[in-house]
């Protein structure tokens, strides 16, 4: 099946936006280790085609809840890697001006709503969003990103029924890496084909490679077609793997090294670079400079963050409350 | 001459309410039973029927996500009311309270405020036994990120709820439950109210009785009685829990030298400690004995009357504290 | 047993340097006597001791460290219970309970809380229980022991002054009301007086009016007092802070205690000790803190009227200008007369303007029958 040039420039175009996440988190790990960054760091390193598949379903008018593990989602949404790595500096040009951190990514213009660091506290301010359009008439969707251990939480069944029962306008996203921080899947839950569990509140739901951006890009572009259509609910399991340990300082003694292995073997950024060069559609020029694009681009972001100024520590109270704004 | 009518505490909150309803059409009012069963302690009783189920939300008893929904609604541009029927059920609603209605300004570095309003009932003397009648409320008076209000009379059960809705940050309305039917009256035209600052209620030289809520009524009937003895007792109405009114305890210590908290909290790591340390810390000079505090027993509430009534502050618990403090 | 400790000699004074002691540790003391000598801000001071009793022990030596108010500068014991050997092991019977706010207005007024009672719980001693006393704590001023002549700064005074008045500024609602003063009974009181004196006994002008205050507070008692924590506490005694210029630039208001009981000529004498002492650096401590009141007289300066800024916690200020000839009709006859403009500077929230008015009428009606004062 040979696909048409467009195709090819969309997914060279996709496979950019996965290079600029895997290259900018390498960059991070590296600098978490020379301590310019701290707290937690949890890398997305290998999950990259969820992000990118789903974003590209979703319009700049739609919202994006994520999680703590939501570099690549504050990218997607068109953060610059320059915002988010002062962030992680904790500097003042950080997109939170060094009050969030990794954890914490906001953005008005992505209308990105965290950056949530508790698993499963962004499924109800999803909800609420996707309220918000319902009751202004707005034809807008709220993504609401979320890995396969906020199943467990409370607030994940009563989020899916409360958004069915007022057929509100969200996309649960589920990132299903298999493991909650160590606890995998079958550990934790009763029923682990998570599509079922959305049948009884009445979701419709679908399940996909998450390594394969070009089948998660047409799962997501699916499912927000029909909350569109439908104005309801709609939940999508992304299947996919994190390559690297789930935050900075954990040794990983939960799974096996041939696990990861086996899984690094479906590297969507390997598997799409080599589609692209079997269908001719990218050389090793190409691909260099696309190396070289996305290698300044972090550079230029790392720059940035190292000569960005300190928050004055005098300003350490402002914006406890609107009112007391500078 | 103003003209004022007759009501009671919870018609007065049901007018709040129906105000704020009226005024902006962004409000809308969520929580378990608000509809159809017209509020579990009736204060929205009749709002469905005028306003509509897209307005007046009966939720499924998801304390957690309703609340959050109300924060992501809040974000989205309305500006939401959440009901949680009682303080007890919010610790089911803590995690959306804590960490995402009062840290998403900060934590963004001041991109999203949440102007959302929730509203609870609170406290005891209604025998509702140990998992319905506690104060929490100085729990939550300990967070940075939201206002605590506590309204005690009629016109603040009627008009705190619009200011708070005009704050752009989240605010808790802690109701009474004990107050719902007390009888007073109010001004036929809502005068406005400010959703800051303490009030003084009584004048008095002797002694200072701060607190807030249900036990403010029990202050007001002890100044009354030590009136009677000579003792001439300021009674101090807090209002808002959250930024607490500094200016007004310390003036009213200063003047009279002495300071009784009476709270319906437990006193261990409660409000009233929060108040007597900044007694301690801004006024120690002006004190002329102990700061001391009339607070419910250190117990879960208990069912039976006779000993839920030992357990809250009486009046006759605090008569007795302030004529020991003047004394001896 | 007391302590005798650093004392605040002024609203404003938070420290001072214990430039001298008068006293050895053993030295028989009495109530009143000079026992130290501190410099503050304001100048140097003849501290005295409100207690009779032995120094068991002087526990700061001389030196140039601020002490701050309230620290224990020496041991006073009961003639008689002089322990010669401090025992570590005997603790005291515990610490004498004083609230907080009865404790500070004693270090205040200089009373000492150990002569006290209290009428709390437990004995504690409350603010009622210093106030009751507070009055009775000063004594007539005891004949000064030559002392070391320091010379404030002028600089340091400037501080201080700034820092009481810009407290009055803020704190005291202040209300003004003037009236002119026909002086020429007064006057002619005066030449009659002074033919029959020898320079020496001379009086000044100023000395009348300054028993014209004393006459008038006593009719209207609301302006003799301090304003503190909301309430005015009146003084039966009248102790007025006259304002003397100092050589060097600075200002001083001590005290002339005791006015009302005073002659004439006991008046007098009093103010001629007063502006000798002020200006030789030899006041008492409670010379500068007992004032209820305070008298300006700038009419030597040629000024015409003084609006005045209160001294807290006071309460009232009477500013006298220069008396000049004017035009005064009377029983509707022109006349020229010597005429004097005195002003009230008073607080707000201890008196108001009808008070006010009674006390400038009568201090104006003291000054026309100037034999009866």
């Amino acid at each position: 099946m040979s696909k048409q040039l467009t195709d090819l420039e969309h997914d060279l175009a996709l496979l950019r936006q996965m290079l600029r996440i895997r290259r900018f988190e390498e960059k991070s790990a590296e600098l978490y280790s020379a301590m310019k960054i701290r707290g937690f760091l949890h890398l997305y390193i290998g999950e990259e085609a969820v992000a990118v598949g789903v974003a590209e379903a979703l319009g700049a008018e739609d919202a994006v809840v994520a999680t703590y593990r939501e570099h690549g989602h504050a990218m997607v949404r068109g953060m610059s890697m320059r915002a988010i790595m002062a962030e992680m500096y904790g500097k003042l040009d950080g997109c939170c001006r060094g009050r969030g951190g990794s954890m914490h990514l906001f953005g008005v213009k992505e209308r990105l709503y965290g950056g949530n660091a508790i698993v499963g506290g962004g499924l109800p301010v999803a909800v609420g969003l996707a309220l918000a359009d319902k009751l202004q008439g707005n034809n807008r969707v709220t993504c609401c990103c979320f890995g396969e251990g906020a199943v467990a939480e409370g607030e994940f069944h009563e989020s899916m029924n409360l958004a069915a029962l007022w057929n509100l306008p969200v996309l649960f996203a589920c990132e299903n890496n298999l493991y909650a921080m160590g606890t995998a899947l079958e550990l934790s839950e009763s029923v682990t084909n998570l599509t079922e569990k959305t049948a009884g509140y009445g979701v419709p739901s679908a399940a996909v490679d998450g390594m394969d951006v070009v089948a998660v890009e047409a799962a997501a572009k699916q499912a927000v077609a029909t909350i569109r259509q439908s104005g309801g609910p709609y939940f999508l399991e992304s299947r996919t793997y994190r390559f690297r340990a789930h935050s900075m300082f954990d040794p990983e003694l939960y799974r096996s090294k041939d696990e990861v292995e086996q899984w690094k073997q479906r590297c969507p950024i390997e598997n799409l670079k080599t589609q692209l060069q079997q269908q001719g559609w990218l050389d090793d020029a190409k691909w260099a400079a696309l190396e070289k694009e996305v290698a300044d681009e972090v550079a230029d972001a790392v720059a940035f963050a190292e000569q960005s100024d300190w928050e004055p520590v005098e300003e350490l109270t402002r914006f406890v409350y609107s009112d007391r704004e500078g | 001459m103003t003209e004022t009518r007759k009501t009671t505490y919870r018609e007065a909150l049901n007018e709040g309410l129906r105000e704020a309803l009226q005024q902006d059409e962004r409000v809308f009012l969520m929580g378990e039973d608000v509809g159809h069963y017209g509020g579990c302690f009736a204060v929205s009783k009749g709002l469905l029927e005028e306003f509509g189920p897209e307005r007046i939300r009966d939720t499924p008893l998801s304390e957690s996500t309703f609340t959050g929904a109300g924060i992501g609604a809040a974000l989205g541009g309305m500006r939401p009311i959440v009901e949680i029927m009682t303080v007890n059920f919010s610790l089911l609603a803590l995690d959306q309270i804590m960490n995402n209605a009062a840290t998403y300004l900060h934590m963004s570095g001041g991109l999203f405020n949440v102007p959302l309003v929730i509203r609870m009932a609170t406290g005891g003397g209604k025998q509702l036994a140990a998992q319905h009648s506690h104060s929490l409320e100085g729990w939550y008076a300990h967070i940075p990120g939201i206002k605590v209000l506590c309204p005690a009379t009629m016109e603040d059960a009627r008009g705190m709820l619009w200011p708070a809705l005009l704050d752009p940050d989240p605010v808790l309305i802690f109701e009474p439950a004990v107050l719902y039917p007390m009888e007073g009256t109010l001004p036929e035209k809502p005068t406005p109210v400010a959703i800051e600052g303490a009030k003084v209620l009584h004048q008095g030289k002797d002694l200072s009785l701060i607190s807030y809520g249900s036990s403010l009524h029990k202050s007001l009937a002890a100044a009354e009685q030590l009136a009677g003895e000579g003792i001439a007792a300021e009674v101090i109405d807090l209002r808002c829990l959250r930024p607490l009114d500094d200016t007004t305890i310390i003036g009213s210590v200063s003047k009279t030298h002495r300071a009784l908290i009476v709270d319906e909290g437990w006193r261990s790591g409660s409000l009233s400690a929060e108040i007597s340390a900044r007694i301690m810390e801004q006024a120690f000079y002006q004190l002329d004995a102990p700061v001391e505090r009339v607070c419910s027993a250190e117990v879960p509430m208990p069912y039976a009357k006779h000993l839920e009534e030992a357990a809250l502050p009486q009046v006759e618990t605090i008569v007795a504290t302030a004529r020991r403090m003047l004394n001896g | 047993m007391a302590d005798f400790c650093m004392p605040s000699l002024g609203a404003d004074m938070t420290s001072g340097l214990l430039v001298a002691w008068r006293v050895e540790a053993g030295d028989k003391v009495e109530h009143g006597q000079i026992i130290a000598e501190i410099e503050t801000a304001k100048g140097l001071f003849e501290v005295e001791v409100f207690e009779d009793g032995v120094v068991e022990q002087l526990l700061i030596e001389p030196g140039e460290d601020q002490i701050p108010v309230g620290t224990p500068l020496a041991k006073i014991v009961a003639d008689g219970d002089v322990v010669t050997k401090p025992d570590a092991a005997a603790e005291p019977e515990g610490r004498q309970k004083v609230s907080p706010v009865a404790r500070r207005r004693a270090a205040e007024l200089g009373v000492d809380l150990t002569q006290l009672k209290g009428s709390g719980a437990d004995g504690v001693i409350q603010l009622a229980d210093v106030e009751a006393v507070a009055g009775a704590a000063e004594s007539p001023a005891k004949a000064a022991p030559t002392a070391r002549k320091i010379t404030p700064s002028a600089e340091g005074m400037r501080q201080a002054i700034a820092a009481a008045m810009s407290r009055s500024n803020s704190e005291i609602p202040h209300y003004y009301l003037a009236t002119e003063i026909d002086m020429s009974r007064a006057q002619q009181f005066l030449a009659e007086q002074n033919k029959q004196r020898s320079i020496k006994e001379r009086l000044l002008p100023v000395v009348l009016p300054l028993k014209a205050v004393a006459v008038a507070l006593q009719k209207v008692p609301q302006l003799n007092g301090y304003y503190v924590d909301g309430q005015l506490q009146q003084r039966e005694q009248v102790n007025i802070g006259f304002t003397v210029s100092l050589r060097n630039g600075g200002l001083l208001t001590p005290a002339l205690q005791g006015v009302e009981q005073m002659s004439i000529d006991q008046l007098m004498a009093a103010l001629n000790d007063l502006i000798g002492r002020t200006r030789a650096g030899k006041l008492r401590g409670s010379e500068l803190t007992s004032a209820g009141i305070t008298v300006t007289s700038l009419g030597d300066l040629g000024v015409q009227s003084v609006f005045g800024v209160i001294y807290p916690p006071q309460v009232a200020l009477i500013g006298l200008g220069k008396i000049v000839e004017r035009a005064w009709a009377e029983n509707g006859a022109l006349s020229a007369r010597p005429v004097l403009s005195a002003t009230l500077a008073a607080d707000h929230r201890a008196s108001d303007g009808l008070l006010g008015a009674k006390f400038l009428d009568a201090f104006g009606r003291a000054l026309q029958q100037p034999e009866a004062l």
